[in-house]
């Protein structure tokens, strides 16, 4: 019987490694790859084209489903190109919570992606490190917005309400007894500022563990060391953006390139890589978490000593007050446009950008003058990413595609759209 | 408009003159418009002059102006119709399958699809938005940049799949996002928001197949407004094309 050596491999869409519904048709030469070859869109829904057929506000909530681990920073590029059109800026005090969630958001993005990565290559401790965190975040978002994932927070004009005073706590019940629920809400007794203080105290602690389970180990660095080198060069031909182009050691962040809501307010590093490989953009991502939390910080001090709207007062735009409504006709008129028709945004185009904690997030809106959007074309990091595969790939073996696939970040919801 | 962005417009106005058709500068972002012969030869130089520097392609973006400015109708009057009136779709490709006498004709000055393309400058810190019309609604050909800039190669696959736009010297232009065997271009304004076909798992014959779709389509939100003075669309009636907001560059 002749030796069989080259043949193509199907891997996914139903493989545990392949980040959701990743298609890989591999070939191969034994077990080096010659050619990936990505099968995407077993996830596509139509996003832009289900926006163009509703007014602008009620797309927000498709937003947070196209990438569905960072939601509320899809849905603040989205709502700033709606406003780049419209001409508002939202109050200093929603520009500050926007930043500090988008941030809580980043913090949220890259503990799933550290937490992944390392089951993916093996290391499964991290994983279950990284949800501990996840929930005290997941539960910033439960407070804000009522839901834990698509929140749907961000609004053109602000956001939807303020911080609340109180942070949820935890209940007793026959599954939590009293003493294991009293622990919990030891940081959960004052305002959810409070709470966000407490986690940043303790958050730097946290990653110093992760960065024990994986940093010097000597597994971890086999598998990622050397592993899907790009070049600088290489990295802005292809598109690259966020931590996969600051890994190849270009410095560039549009949180402190084409700065946007407050971000040229606050002081936070930017990490770079040396190498461009899966190792080094770990590194980055883990330093991304620290200046993260030190963002967030300054976020927090500055919130707690400035009150004030975090919505413009303009009643076009912005629901009014629930009491309002009750005594008020044109409170009640305005809520009941506001609802049906939302409002008309002037023709023209706007490209939104903003620093998504995969890469640049970027909004492409075209507007005919109607109360719905002509054109939505949302512009998805990670969608290049991918599509670089097939040369990250190319030269190395089979396990190592799951590497690659983790150290791109890869999450289908903004891929397919 | 900035004095980064005027500054900008300026700088490609006096280089590429004549070749461009349209610059327009509104809020702080610049577009410019070639002909789809020009292209190559612009974008190189968008690339490789260093006042341009332009050595990021983040985005290929096909667009469909077939409805532009001119959906459904104007609601500076009541009418006992009401809510109905935006059941029958008045432009085709909003809900229900296309019927032949919804299809808008546009006029034919004005071209139906186009590519957008953002580009970043990394050392110089801006962007610029460059944007091509295909000559032929029927037979959209753009070239491919793909030689220019290699992120070309999804997004261009994107754009030919959603709305048929065939990029010339794309290597290997194949659907990218929408099923196997798929037909039709499911971006374009003609095409029917729930599609053609649904799939359902057929008991009988034990395997899965395809069938018309049976979603009735259901209005949510029929109302098109738009501001103050626009006066009742004549659908037959071609339309300018409303100007983007912003000055022209001299």
């Amino acid at each position: 019987m002749p030796e069989i050596r080259n043949f193509t491999l199907n891997f996914g869409p139903q493989h545990p490694a392949a980040h959701g519904v990743l298609r890989l048709v591999l070939e191969m030469d034994g077990e080096v790859i010659e050619r990936a070859d990505p099968h995407i869109g077993l996830l596509h829904r139509g996003t832009e084209k289900l926006a163009e057929s509703k007014p602008f506000n009620q797309s927000i909530g498709y937003m947070d489903r196209l990438d569905y681990v960072s939601m509320m920073c899809n849905e603040h590029g989205y709502v700033l190109a709606i406003e780049k059109l419209l001409g508002v800026e939202a109050p200093i005090r929603a520009q500050y919570i926007r930043v500090m969630f988008d941030e809580i958001t980043r913090i949220l993005n890259h503990l799933l992606w550290l937490g992944a990565h390392g089951l993916d290559i093996g290391a499964m401790t991290v994983f279950l490190y990284a949800f501990r965190e996840r929930e005290d975040l997941m539960d910033l978002y439960e407070a804000v917005s009522g839901t834990r994932m698509h929140a749907t927070y961000y609004r053109p004009g602000g956001v939807y309400r303020d911080l609340p005073d109180r942070m949820p706590q935890y209940e007793a019940s026959k599954w939590h007894s009293k003493k294991d629920v009293d622990r919990k809400n030891e940081d959960r007794q004052g305002s959810m500022l409070d709470f966000i203080e407490a986690f940043t105290e303790r958050f730097p602690g946290c990653v110093d563990e992760y960065e024990t389970l994986l940093t010097d180990n000597r597994i971890w660095k086999q598998r990622t060391v050397g592993i899907g080198v790009v070049s600088p060069e290489r990295a802005m031909q292809l598109g690259f953006s966020g931590a996969m182009l600051r890994g190849s050691g270009i410095e560039w962040d549009l949180r402190k390139k084409q700065p946007y809501e407050v971000y040229d307010r606050m002081r936070f590093d930017i990490p770079v890589g040396t190498t461009g490989d899966c190792y080094d953009r770990y590194l980055v991502r883990i330093e991304e978490l620290r200046q993260s939390n030190r963002i967030i910080k300054q976020c927090v001090h500055w919130l707690r000593n400035n009150p004030g709207p975090v919505m413009l007062d303009d009643a076009k735009l912005a629901p009014p007050r629930r009491e309002e409504m009750k005594a008020d006709m044109e409170a009640l008129i305005h809520h009941f446009k506001l609802f049906t028709e939302g409002y008309c945004v002037p023709a023209g185009e706007a490209y939104a950008a903003i620093e998504h904690p995969k890469g640049e997030f970027g909004v492409y809106l075209v507007s005919d003058g109607a109360n719905k959007p002509y054109r939505l074309k949302v512009r998805a990091p990670g969608f290049a990413h991918l599509s670089a595969m097939d040369e990250m790939a190319r030269g190395h073996m089979l396990a190592d595609v799951v590497a690659v696939i983790g150290t791109q970040d890869i999450v289908f919801g903004e891929i397919d759209r | 408009m900035t004095d980064s962005s005027r500054q900008l417009a300026e700088q490609l106005q006096q280089h590429f003159g004549e070749r461009l058709h349209a610059i327009v500068d509104s809020i702080g972002e610049v577009t410019i418009e070639v002909a789809p012969d020009d292209l190559i030869e612009v974008a190189t130089a968008l690339r490789d002059d260093a006042k341009f520097a332009f050595e990021m392609l983040m985005d290929v973006c096909g667009v469909d102006y077939a409805n532009h400015g001119r959906d459904e109708w104007a609601t500076d009057e009541t009418s006992s119709s009401g809510f109905s009136r935006g059941v029958e779709a008045a432009t085709a490709g909003r809900l229900q399958a296309v019927t032949e006498d919804l299809v808008v004709e546009k006029p034919r000055s004005a071209k139906r699809f186009a590519a957008v393309y953002q580009l970043l400058s990394i050392c110089n810190n801006r962007r610029l938005r460059l944007k091509v019309f295909a000559p032929d609604d029927d037979l959209p050909v753009i070239p491919s940049v793909i030689e220019i800039w290699n992120s070309a190669n999804w997004y261009e696959r994107e754009a030919f799949d959603l709305y048929g736009i065939l990029f010339e010297g794309h290597p290997d232009l194949r659907r990218l996002l929408t099923d196997y065997g798929f037909v039709g271009h499911p971006f374009r304004k003609d095409f029917p928001l729930s599609g053609n076909v649904e799939v359902i798992y057929d008991s009988e014959k034990k395997r899965v197949v395809y069938q018309p779709v049976s979603i009735e389509p259901r209005v949510l939100v029929p109302k098109v407004i738009r501001p103050g003075s626009v006066e009742a669309v004549d659908l037959t009636q071609p339309v300018e094309e409303p100007e983007e907001a912003g000055e022209q560059a001299e």
